[in-house]
C-alpha cells in the first residue's frame, strides 16, 4: 500500500543504495533453508506461515528450496495481518485486505513465520497474534529477510538473511521478482 | 481505491469500484467465520448501535453477528422497548444515543430517508440497514456478493427481480447495484405493484414466464403483507397463481439459474418450497455472505480515526510505513 509513496519519494531524493543483489538474496535464502533444516533436525512438524505481501514469496521460495533438499514438500500460509495492526484507526487510509488463508491446523505444530524486514517488531507481534487464533502450535520460529534493528517490542528473529544496521529515518525497500521485477534490498534516505 | 464515504446510507449514485471495494473486502472477511475462533481484534473498544423501528431477524442478528466478530460492543434497540413508545421523535432519540458517544449507528426504519436525515444532524456513522420502501443497502450488496461468488461477475449478466417492487427497498438497491456493476436488469410484478417511473431504470413484464426467460439469476421478493394497506391484488391466491415462482416456471431460464430471496419467505406465495429448498437455491449462501458483508461495511465505516476525516496536512508523517516494515 505504500510503494507508490516510498518510489517517489526516492525519485525526490535520488539517493538509494543496494544493499543486497539478487545473487545476494538468493544464498540468503539458500542459508537459511539449511540453518532451519539443520536446527529443526529434518522437517517433522514443520509449516510455513508468509505474511502479506512479500513474506509470502520468500516463504515460497524456501519451501521450494526444503523440497529440493529433503524432498518434503512443507504445508504453507498466507497471513494478513491488518484486522491485527495497533495502528489501524490511525491511518489516514484504509488498507486493502487481502485475507489470511491457512487451510491445516497448526496445533502442535513448528510454524516457520516469514516476513521480508523486522524493524519496530510491531508487524510480528500482530502475526503472532492472528496465528494464535488459529490454534496452538509447539513454537513460532520467525524467519526475516533483513533485520534492520529499532525494535519497540520484545521480539527477536530465529533466522536472518543479513543484519542491516540502519538509521531511523532510513527506508529499508525489499523488491522481489514477484512484486517488484526482480530481487534486490535497498537503503534510502527519508525525505522527513 | 480509497472508500472515503462516512456514512452508508444507500447504493443510488454508488460508484462501481466502490461497490467492488466493499465485496472484496468481504470476501477476505469469509474467511473468519470459518475458523474456530470466530473473531479479530479490529474494532475492540468500538461501539455500535443497532436501532430497528420495525422488525427484523436476519438483518439484525447479521449485523450482530458481524460486530461481535469484528470485537465490536453491539447494543441492540427496537423501537418498542424504547422512549419511542413514550413519544420520543426519531431526532431526539438519536441525538441522546449520538451522546453516548457510539462509533456507529446502524437504522432501520419505517420511512423513506431517515437514516439521512440523521446522519445530516448527528456526528457519528450511520448504516440503513433499510428504509421505508427506499434502500437496504447491505441486503443488495451481500446479493451481489453472492452473485460474484457463483458467476465471477456482474457484467452482463440477465437478472430478474419478481414480486412486490413497489414495496421493496432490496429491489431498489439491487436495481442501482446491479445496473453499476453492468448486470442487466428486468422487473416482474402485477401493474399494481409495480412502479411506471422504474421502466428508465430496467425492462418491466407482468409475465412471469417471460420476465425469467434467459436469466443468470431470479430474485423474488416476499409480499409485504404488513404493507398491503390498499388491495393491491385481488387474493394471495391469485397472486401466487400468476407470480409464484415455481419449477415450471423458472423452465425458460439459463441452466443452473441461480435463486435469491431475502427472506423472510412466504412459501407457496411468492416461491415455492421445492424451488427454494432446490439445487439452484443460494437462499441460505445469501445468509452467510451477509455476515462476511456487514462485517466489511463496520470495517471501512468505523474503524477510522476523526483525523481521517480531515484535510490532508502536507508534512503529515506516514507511520504506516514505517509499521508495516516492522
Amino acid at each position: 500500500m505504500n510503494e507508490g509513496r516510498v518510489q517517489q519519494r526516492q525519485e525526490r531524493n535520488g539517493r538509494e543504495r543496494i544493499v543486497m543483489d539478487g545473487q545476494a538474496v538468493e544464498r540468503a535464502l539458500t542459508r537459511i533453508a539449511h540453518e532451519i533444516l539443520e536446527r529443526n533436525k529434518g522437517t517433522e512438524g514443520l509449516v510455513l506461515v508468509g505474511v502479506r505481501s512479500r513474506g509470502v514469496y520468500i516463504a515460497d521460495r524456501l519451501r521450494a528450496r526444503i523440497a529440493a533438499i529433503e524432498k518434503v514438500d512443507l504445508p504453507s500460509g498466507i497471513i494478513d495481518i491488518t484486522l491485527y495492526r495497533d495502528d489501524l484507526s490511525r491511518a489516514r487510509q484504509q488498507p486493502t485486505i487481502k485475507g489470511t488463508d491457512i487451510r491445516f491446523p497448526i496445533d502442535d505444530r513448528r510454524v516457520l513465520l516469514v516476513d521480508d524486514v523486522l524493524y519496530t517488531g510491531r508487524t510480528v507481534r500482530a502475526a503472532l497474534d492472528a496465528l494464535m487464533d488459529f490454534g496452538r502450535p509447539q513454537n513460532v520460529q520467525l524467519v526475516v529477510l533483513i533485520d534492520r534493528g529499532h525494535r519497540e517490542l520484545p521480539i527477536r528473529a530465529d533466522f536472518v538473511g543479513k543484519n542491516l544496521p540502519t538509521a531511523v529515518n532510513e527506508l529499508v525497500q525489499v523488491r522481489l521478482t514477484e512484486s517488484d521485477g526482480r530481487d534486490e534490498v535497498a537503503i534510502a534516505q527519508s525525505a522527513e | 481505491m480509497t472508500f472515503t464515504a462516512r456514512h452508508l446510507l444507500g447504493l443510488e449514485g454508488m460508484s462501481r469500484e466502490e461497490i467492488l471495494y466493499i465485496l472484496d473486502t468481504a470476501t477476505s472477511f469469509r474467511e473468519i467465520s470459518e475458523r474456530e475462533i470466530k473473531k479479530v481484534p479490529t474494532l475492540r473498544g468500538k461501539t455500535v448501535i443497532g436501532f430497528f423501528y420495525e422488525a427484523s431477524t436476519r438483518t439484525r442478528m447479521s449485523f450482530e453477528i458481524a460486530a461481535k466478530r469484528m470485537s465490536a460492543d453491539f447494543i441492540s434497540l427496537s423501537a418498542g422497548g424504547s422512549s419511542v413508545s413514550k413519544g420520543e421523535t426519531l431526532l431526539d432519540t438519536a441525538r441522546n444515543l449520538a451522546a453516548m458517544r457510539p462509533d456507529g449507528i446502524i437504522l432501520r426504519h419505517p420511512s423513506a430517508g431517515a437514516p439521512h436525515f440523521l446522519a445530516q444532524r448527528v456526528d457519528c456513522p450511520i448504516i440503513n440497514a433499510g428504509d421505508g420502501a427506499h434502500e437496504h443497502p447491505t441486503q443488495a450488496l451481500l446479493d451481489l456478493l453472492t452473485i460474484r461468488e457463483h458467476r465471477g461477475t456482474l457484467d452482463g449478466l440477465k437478472i430478474a427481480i419478481v414480486g412486490d417492487i413497489l414495496h421493496s427497498r432490496v429491489a431498489r438497491s439491487n436495481l442501482h447495484a446491479l445496473r453499476a456493476l453492468g448486470a442487466e436488469v428486468r422487473l416482474v410484478g402485477p401493474p399494481t405493484l409495480l412502479p411506471r417511473e422504474l421502466r428508465a431504470w430496467a425492462e418491466v413484464t407482468h409475465d412471469l414466464a417471460e420476465g425469467v426467460r434467459d436469466t443468470d439469476v431470479v430474485m423474488t421478493l416476499r409480499i409485504q403483507r404488513e404493507r398491503q394497506g390498499a388491495n393491491f391484488f385481488p387474493s394471495l391466491d391469485e397472486y401466487a397463481r400468476y407470480f409464484c415462482l415455481t419449477q415450471s416456471a423458472l423452465r425458460g431460464a439459463k441452466p443452473g439459474v441461480l435463486i435469491m430471496h431475502p427472506g423472510p419467505i412466504n412459501r407457496g406465495i411468492e416461491i415455492a418450497s421445492d424451488v427454494a429448498d432446490g439445487p439452484y437455491s443460494v437462499i441460505m449462501e445469501q445468509v452467510t455472505n451477509g455476515v462476511a458483508l456487514r462485517m466489511a461495511v463496520l470495517f471501512l465505516l468505523i474503524n477510522r480515526s476523526r483525523e481521517a476525516d480531515m484535510p490532508e496536512i502536507e508534512a503529515a508523517p506516514e507511520p504506516a510505513l514505517h509499521r508495516k516494515a516492522g
